[in-house]
């Protein structure tokens, strides 16, 4: 059977803020950035701060990192025609965020997604989708953060990992303070702890 | 019939995650296997894009940067289809793209290369493909650069790819290089791809017919996304 192969993946590299967020890289030349605004204006559900870091095997902060992230909106629709259920008009789901320079803290202002609907008749907790990329990262890396106030015991995915301890890797921490709700979800390249990276 | 699953990735022709030679990324690789999941909604869905997210310009890095006139360097179009591995065409979906300038420096406040600013570039673009999946820009050659690796590794020319398809699942970075480069064979980065065919799909092919005299010569690079199966029998993706 004839088919054409994928075309093998290259790290991002040092400069990709160039490209996919010319601001950081210290330029101005669009007149919109994308990936800023995840919800828009008219998103129901409730708003949320998501931050963390990405800690490379010595336990070192990544410092330039871009992630970008996929979620549903609070009902568990998401904004794509093979989904169809509709969404908020302005919602689109997808973010992309870079690290800070120096600390490597990363953080997006969104909504709480919605569970959404897995194989087989089967419902996912509410998760945002993360895929992560950066010099040394040869092929982006796709995770999922999870909530630590939903009950996570059903849900198909993190119920395939093996060993059970590895499911908290993919779960953020909620706190509240003056800036609202924020979840903390640091992510661990490689090593102890190292966060369950999904082949999707 | 309607379309189900992706196809799997084909992850031996990918580069590994750890590559020794491409030393940063030894301390950047996971170390346990990945754990492999079946499509869901989440992965068959993904970010969508319009004509309104972009401006017309944006795929001409000739003038989108330009203040007092166009970037020094090798004028060249840069032009190709997205296709899936059914070969059918990737229709409207964004293609990003970044570049060093033609004397090899970025416009990045962290790069630090002894080669100028040039202050008519700013080294970045954006399109859409149309319904037959097909993009064009318009740019310089970048050049060749020195990066930390061994001592004296040089990049080879290359203009960095963003593409999204259909799908959360179709996401891909990518890089382009240039047809007879000598460094691509020395260059580590390009090494980290395990197979030479794999690699030549990297290789922008010299296109003299798409070339506009006397002014612009042409590249062609074809860019290709994971396929997708379709639905013989009715087994639901979403269940129920």
């Amino acid at each position: 059977m004839k088919y054409l192969k994928e075309t093998p993946s290259q790290t991002a590299g040092p400069y990709v803020h160039i490209g996919l967020a010319p601001r950081a890289a210290g330029f101005d030349i669009f007149k919109q950035e994308l990936g800023w605004d995840i919800a828009g204006p008219n998103a129901k559900g409730e708003r949320i701060r998501v931050e963390g870091c990405v800690y490379d095997g010595t336990g070192a902060p990544i410092k330039d990192v871009l992630i970008e992230a996929w979620q549903a909106n609070a009902d568990g629709h998401y904004a794509h025609p093979e989904d169809g259920r509709g969404v908020e008009d302005g919602f689109r789901g997808w973010g992309r965020v870079i690290t800070d320079f120096d600390t490597g803290l990363w953080g997006f202002d969104t909504i709480k997604p919605g569970a959404t609907p897995g194989r087989n008749g089967t419902t996912q907790a509410p998760h945002i989708n993360l895929w992560i990329v950066a010099r040394g990262i040869n092929l982006g890396l796709n995770t999922r953060m999870y909530f630590d106030d939903c009950d996570n015991s059903d849900d198909p995915v993190l119920n395939l990992i093996e060993q059970a301890h590895r499911r908290q890797t993919l779960i953020a921490t909620r706190s509240e303070g003056d800036k609202g709700v924020t979840y903390r979800f640091d992510i661990r390249i490689q090593g102890q702890d190292e966060t369950v990276f999904l082949d999707i | 019939m309607k379309p189900a699953e992706y196809y799997m990735r084909d992850r031996l022709h990918h580069p590994p995650a750890k590559s020794e030679n491409y030393k940063t990324s030894v301390t950047r690789s996971p170390q346990y296997a990945l754990l492999s999941l079946e499509n869901s909604l989440s992965e068959i869905t993904g970010p969508v894009f319009s004509h309104s997210d972009i401006d017309p310009l944006d795929n001409d890095l000739l003038k989108n940067y330009s203040h007092s006139g166009d970037p020094i360097g090798e004028r060249i179009i840069v032009h190709g289809r997205v296709l899936d591995e059914n070969a059918r065409p990737v229709p409207n979906t964004l293609v990003e793209i970044w570049q060093a300038n033609a004397g090899g420096r970025y416009r990045h406040k962290k790069d630090t290369y002894l080669a100028p600013i040039d202050p008519n570039f700013g080294g970045c673009g954006r399109t859409m493909t149309d319904q037959d999946g097909y993009y064009y820009f318009r740019t310089v050659k970048p050049g060749a650069y020195p990066w930390r690796n061994w001592v004296n590794n040089w990049r080879p020319a290359h203009i960095h790819f963003s593409i999204f398809g259909a799908a959360f699942a179709q996401r891909l970075i990518t890089q382009l290089y240039f047809e007879g480069d000598p460094l691509i064979t020395k260059c580590p980065i390009v090494q980290t791809v395990p197979d030479a065919d794999a690699i030549d799909q990297l290789v922008a092919k010299l296109d003299m017919n798409a070339s506009v005299p006397l002014d612009s010569i042409a590249y062609r690079f074809d860019i290709v996304l994971r396929g997708r199966r379709s639905t013989l029998f009715e087994n639901r993706l979403e269940g129920n």
